[in-house]
C-alpha cells in the first residue's frame, strides 16, 4: 500500500472535522464559552494539522498550526474571545476547506489566499496575545505589519521573489544544521554563515521567494526554529539580528526595514510582477488539469449503522431462501424446472451479496500499521532518534468502522512513544541498549475482544514527574497510588509532561483524545510500563463489529461458538487419559500435560448432554495463557460468524463473549473461553456449599 | 426522555387520551403504551441463555439484531407458561433497548379517555405497584396498564446491567 491510498480517507475525516468546527463555532457563547467546546475545537484543528503533517500538505499544516496556537489560548482563557474573532476562525475554517479541496483535485492551495490567512491569524495573535503566533511569524508576521504603512496590501503579501535573504536557524542541533546548510546550497549561493547552537545564520543569494524556502525547510525543522528575511541589498548584511524574544518591537524594527526595502526598491516591482506571472503560468496549467483531476472522491462515507442493517437484512434473505429450498426440495408437486433454477439462481445471488456486504466492512490490520512506517521515519528523522517499526498481526482482520476510528489513537500514541517514549541513539547508548529503538504495532484476537498494543522499548513512564504535574494541575493525587492509577493519570484533559510544545506531541491533547475515542468505541486502554525497559499502551476493543473464525460445536441440542483463535487441538479422550480428583476435578493428559477438563454441558447447565467423557470429544483450548480441555458432543463446522453484541439489548453472560447468528437464523453464544473456565470453577465450589445460583450472580458482575 | 415519550405526553396532555396495546397474560388483561411497542412477533428459535433467571428465555434473532426474551407469566406467576402457537412475543423498545415479552395473546389496540383511567388499588394486583401506571376500564372489561419500562428496567428483571459496571 502507497500513502497516496489514504488520502481520501484523510480528506473524509478533515471535512468532518471542521464540518464539527464549524459547527462548534457557530454555537460558541463569546462571553461565556464552553470548555468542552473550545477542547473540542482545538482538537479538531489538531488532529488535521497531525494529518497535514503526515500527508506533506504544508499550507494545509501551516494554517492549522497557527489557527491551533489562537485556539490553544482560547481554551486556556488567555485569549478574550469576541464575535469577530471567532469570525476569524471560520474564515481560517473556510480557507482550509478550499485548501483541503485543493490537494484533493492533486493542486496545491492558493498561495496568496495562504499568505493572507496566515497573516490574518499572526495578526490576531498579535493583537491580542501580544506574541507572534509562532516565532517563525516574526519574519513573516513582518510582512503582515508592513501592509499597514504600505498603500497597496495585495503587492506585499507576497513575499518578493528572488533576492538575498537572512535565514536564522534557532536552537538547531548540528546534524541538522548541516543537512539544513547543504539543502540551502542548493537553493542558491550561501554567501556566508556563522553563529551557534541558538542561532546560526546563513547569507543566501536565491532565486527563490522566502516562502519557497521555508516551505523546503519546513521538511526538516519547525516553522519556529526557522526565521527568514530579506535583505535589501547586498552590503547590509551587517543589519543588526532582531531578537527572537522582544516580540513585538522586533517586529515593528522588521516590518521598518520591509517597507524600507518595498520603498528603495522601486525596481523590485518589475522581478516582482515578473514572478507574479511566473507564479501564474505554473498555476495555469494545474488549473487546467482541474476538470479531469476533478475525482469528487471515489468513495462513499456511510455510517456503520446502515451497512449494519444491510448486513442483517441480507442474512434474513439467506434465511427465507434456504427455507423456499427446503420447501421446494419438500414439496411433492412436480418439479418445476424452472422454479428450481430460479431457485439456485437465486440461492448463489444471495451468498454473492453476503459476500460482497460483509467484504464492505472487513479490512486487514494492514489498512491501519501501514500509514505507520512513513508517520515513524518521518517523526524519527525530526527528532534525530533511530527507530525500527515491527508490526505483527497485519492480517487480523477487523471491521471498518473500528479500524478507521482507531487510527486517530494510535497515530498519538506512536507520536508519543516516539517522542517521549524512545531515547535518542546516544542516551539509549548509555542505558546499555541498542543505538536503534523498537516500536511494535500489534493486533490480536484474544479472549473475545481485540487486542492492539504499541509497545515501544523506550525509557518508560517517569513516576515521579507524572505525579509531579498532576499536583501541580490540581489533579487528587498520593505518593500511595499504584503504578496502574499514576499511569491513568496521564489521560486526564490537558496532561504532558513534555517540557516543550511541538507539532509531534505534547500539548497534552493527545492521550486525552485516546482514551475518549477508544471509549466511544466501549473499549479501554491500558499502560504497562517499566523505568528503562519501555512503555506498553494496549488497547482492548470489544468485539462487537469484529467477524470471527467460529468452530461450532454442539452439545445437547445446542450450539455454541468457540473462538478458533483459542483451539489449539481436538481428541477423544481414552478411559485411561482421564484421571479423577476428590472435590469433583478431572484432569485430562495430552501428551506431557495433565489439563484440568471444563464440560460445557456442566457450565452451561445443557440437558441432553453426553456426560461420559470417554464419549465425548475434548477440545483443547487456550485462554489467558492457561490451557485446558473443552468437553463437548460433537464438531459441527468452522466458519465466519458475525459477532452480535449481547450487551446491546441485553447484559454480560457470564462464559460468553457475545453472540451470533447461524445458518438457520437462529442465536448462537460465542464462548469466552477465559472466562468459561472461571464460570465452571465457581459452579464447582458452589456444589460443594451448595448454593449454585447465588454465587453465578456474584461472577456476573465481572 | 425520549422524543416519542414526550410527543405522547403532549398528546395525552392535550386530548387526554392514549393508545394502549391490549395482551392478555392468564385470565388477566394488560396494556401497555403503544408507543413503547416496536412489533408483535411469533415465539420461535428462541437460544436459551445458562445461569439466567427461569423467567429470561433466552434470546431470538431479530432480523439480525439480539434480542433477549422474557416470560413475564413465569417472573410473577401469572399463569402456566405454555408455548403453543397462540403465544406471542411483544417487542417494545424501552431505554434504547429491544425486548421481546412473551405473552399468551394480543387482543387489540385501544384509546382510553382520561375518566377510563383510574388509579390502581393499593393492593389485590398480580404485578407490585410500582410497574402500574392504573387501571383502564373499558366497558365490563378492567385492563393494567404496566409501566412496561419501568417494569423491564427495574433491577429485578435482571435484563440490564446495574450501573458502575
Amino acid at each position: 500500500m502507497d500513502i497516496t491510498d489514504f488520502y481520501d480517507t484523510f480528506f473524509e475525516e478533515a471535512d468532518e472535522l471542521l464540518a464539527e468546527m464549524e459547527t462548534h463555532l457557530l454555537d460558541l457563547d463569546v462571553d461565556q464559552p464552553d470548555q468542552e467546546r473550545l477542547n473540542a475545537i482545538f482538537r479538531a484543528a489538531h488532529s488535521i494539522k497531525g494529518g497535514a503533517g503526515t500527508f506533506g500538505f504544508e499550507a494545509l499544516q501551516r494554517t492549522t498550526h497557527l489557527l491551533e496556537n489562537l485556539l490553544d489560548h482560547a481554551r486556556r482563557g488567555e485569549l478574550q474571545l469576541r464575535r469577530d474573532i471567532v469570525d476569524t476562525f471560520l474564515e481560517a475554517k473556510d480557507m482550509l476547506n478550499d485548501q483541503l479541496d485543493a490537494y484533493r483535485q492533486g493542486g496545491e492551495p492558493d498561495p496568496e489566499a495562504l499568505e493572507r490567512i496566515c497573516e490574518t491569524l499572526r495578526r490576531l495573535a498579535l493583537e491580542e496575545i501580544g506574541e507572534s503566533a509562532d516565532v517563525e511569524g516574526a519574519g513573516a508576521a513582518a510582512s503582515g505589519a508592513a501592509t499597514a504603512p504600505a498603500p497597496a496590501p495585495e503587492t506585499a503579501a507576497p513575499a518578493p521573489a528572488g533576492g538575498r535573504f537572512r535565514v536564522a536557524l534557532l536552537g538547531v542541533a548540528d546534524k541538522d544544521r548541516n543537512l539544513l546548510i547543504e539543502e540551502l546550497g542548493q537553493l542558491g549561493d550561501i554567501e556566508g554563515q556563522d553563529g551557534d547552537d541558538t542561532e546560526y545564520r546563513v547569507t543566501l543569494k536565491s532565486s527563490l521567494s522566502a516562502d519557497d524556502i521555508e516551505a523546503v525547510m519546513c521538511f526538516v525543522v519547525e516553522p519556529e526554529q526557522l526565521s527568514i528575511q530579506a535583505l535589501s541589498a547586498p552590503d547590509d548584511g551587517g543589519d543588526p539580528q532582531p531578537d527572537e524574544e522582544s516580540g513585538a518591537g522586533a517586529v515593528a524594527e522588521q516590518s521598518a526595514v520591509q517597507a524600507k526595502s518595498a520603498g528603495e526598491e522601486t525596481a523590485a516591482a518589475a522581478p516582482r510582477a515578473d514572478a507574479d506571472t511566473d507564479s501564474r503560468a505554473r498555476a495555469a496549467p494545474k488549473k487546467a488539469a482541474k476538470p479531469q483531476a476533478a475525482g469528487e472522491s471515489t468513495s462513499i462515507r456511510v455510517p456503520v449503522a446502515k451497512v449494519d442493517q444491510i448486513i442483517n437484512l441480507v442474512g434474513e434473505l439467506i434465511i427465507t431462501q434456504s427455507m423456499l429450498n427446503q420447501v421446494a426440495e419438500d414439496s411433492d408437486t412436480v418439479k418445476d424446472g424452472a422454479l428450481v433454477t430460479g431457485l439456485n439462481l437465486l440461492q448463489r445471488t444471495a451468498r454473492d451479496l453476503q459476500e460482497a456486504v460483509m467484504s464492505v466492512r472487513m479490512v486487514p490490520m494492514d489498512y491501519v500499521f501501514s500509514r505507520f512506517p512513513r508517520l515513524v521515519r518521518d517523526l524519527a528523522g525530526k527528532l534525530g532518534k533511530d527507530v525500527e517499526l515491527v508490526t505483527e498481526g497485519k492480517s487480523t482482520e477487523l471491521d471498518k468502522g473500528l479500524t478507521e476510528r482507531i487510527i486517530d489513537p494510535l497515530t498519538h500514541l506512536v507520536r508519543n512513544s516516539l517522542d517521549h517514549g524512545i531515547e535518542t541513539p546516544d542516551r539509549r547508548e548509555a542505558a546499555g541498549k541498542p543505538r536503534t529503538g523498537q516500536l511494535t504495532l500489534s493486533a490480536q484476537h484474544q479472549g473475545g475482544n481485540i487486542l492492539i498494543e504499541v509497545a515501544d522499548d523506550g525509557g518508560g513512564l517517569n513516576r515521579e514527574r507524572i505525579l509531579a504535574k498532576a499536583r501541580s494541575s490540581g489533579l487528587a493525587v498520593s505518593d500511595a497510588m499504584g503504578d496502574d492509577e499514576v499511569w491513568q493519570l496521564i489521560f486526564a484533559p490537558g496532561f504532558s509532561t513534555a517540557e516543550e510544545v511541538s507539532d509531534v506531541s505534547g500539548r497534552g491533547v493527545g492521550m486525552d483524545v485516546v482514551k475518549r475515542n477508544i471509549q466511544a468505541m466501549g473499549g479501554h486502554v491500558e499502560i504497562l510500563s517499566k523505568p528503562g525497559q519501555g512503555t506498553t499502551t494496549r488497547i482492548v476493543l470489544p468485539l462487537t463489529l469484529a467477524i470471527l473464525d467460529g468452530m461450532s460445536i454442539r452439545v445437547g441440542r445446542e450450539m455454541f461458538i468457540l473462538p478458533v483463535s483459542a483451539v489449539i487441538e481436538s481428541l477423544q479422550p481414552g478411559a485411561d487419559d482421564l484421571y479423577s480428583l476428590a472435590g469433583g476435578d478431572t484432569l485430562l493428559k495430552v501428551r506431557e500435560d495433565y489439563l484440568p477438563v471444563v464440560a460445557v454441558h456442566h457450565a452451561m447447565d445443557v440437558a441432553g448432554a453426553i456426560t461420559d467423557p470417554t464419549r465425548a470429544i475434548a477440545v483443547i483450548v487456550q485462554g489467558e495463557g492457561r490451557r485446558y480441555a473443552v468437553l463437548v458432543d460433537d464438531l459441527v463446522g468452522q466458519q465466519q460468524v458475525v459477532v452480535k453484541n449481547l450487551e446491546t439489548n441485553y447484559r454480560k453472560v457470564p462464559g460468553v463473549s457475545a453472540a451470533t447468528i447461524l445458518g438457520d437464523g437462529s442465536v448462537a453464544l460465542i464462548l469466552d473461553v477465559s472466562d468459561l473456565h472461571r464460570l465452571a470453577q465457581s459452579k464447582k465450589d458452589n456444589r460443594i456449599f451448595g448454593n449454585v445460583s447465588q454465587l453465578v450472580e456474584e461472577v456476573e458482575p465481572s | 426522555m425520549s422524543n416519542a415519550t414526550a410527543l405522547q405526553h403532549t398528546v395525552a396532555v392535550e386530548t387526554g387520551s392514549q393508545e394502549f396495546l391490549v395482551f392478555s397474560l392468564g385470565d388477566e388483561e394488560y396494556a401497555i403504551d403503544i408507543l413503547k411497542v416496536q412489533e408483535i412477533r411469533g415465539y420461535e428459535n428462541v437460544t436459551r441463555i445458562a445461569n439466567a433467571p427461569d423467567f429470561i428465555k433466552g434470546v431470538a434473532n431479530l432480523r439480525g439484531v439480539i434480542v433477549p426474551i422474557v416470560d413475564l407469566r413465569i417472573k410473577f406467576r401469572l399463569a402456566e407458561a405454555n408455548y403453543d402457537e397462540q403465544t406471542v412475543v411483544i417487542v417494545v423498545n424501552i431505554a434504547e433497548r429491544v425486548v421481546g415479552i412473551v405473552v399468551d395473546r394480543v387482543s387489540d389496540v385501544m384509546t382510553l379517555t382520561a375518566e377510563q383511567r383510574k388509579p390502581a388499588p393499593e393492593f389485590g394486583l398480580s404485578l407490585p405497584l410500582d410497574y402500574i401506571h392504573g387501571l383502564g376500564n373499558l366497558d365490563d372489561r378492567m385492563l393494567v396498564l404496566v409501566d412496561i419500562e419501568k417494569l423491564l428496567t427495574s433491577e429485578e428483571m435482571a435484563l440490564v446491567e446495574e450501573a458502575g459496571e
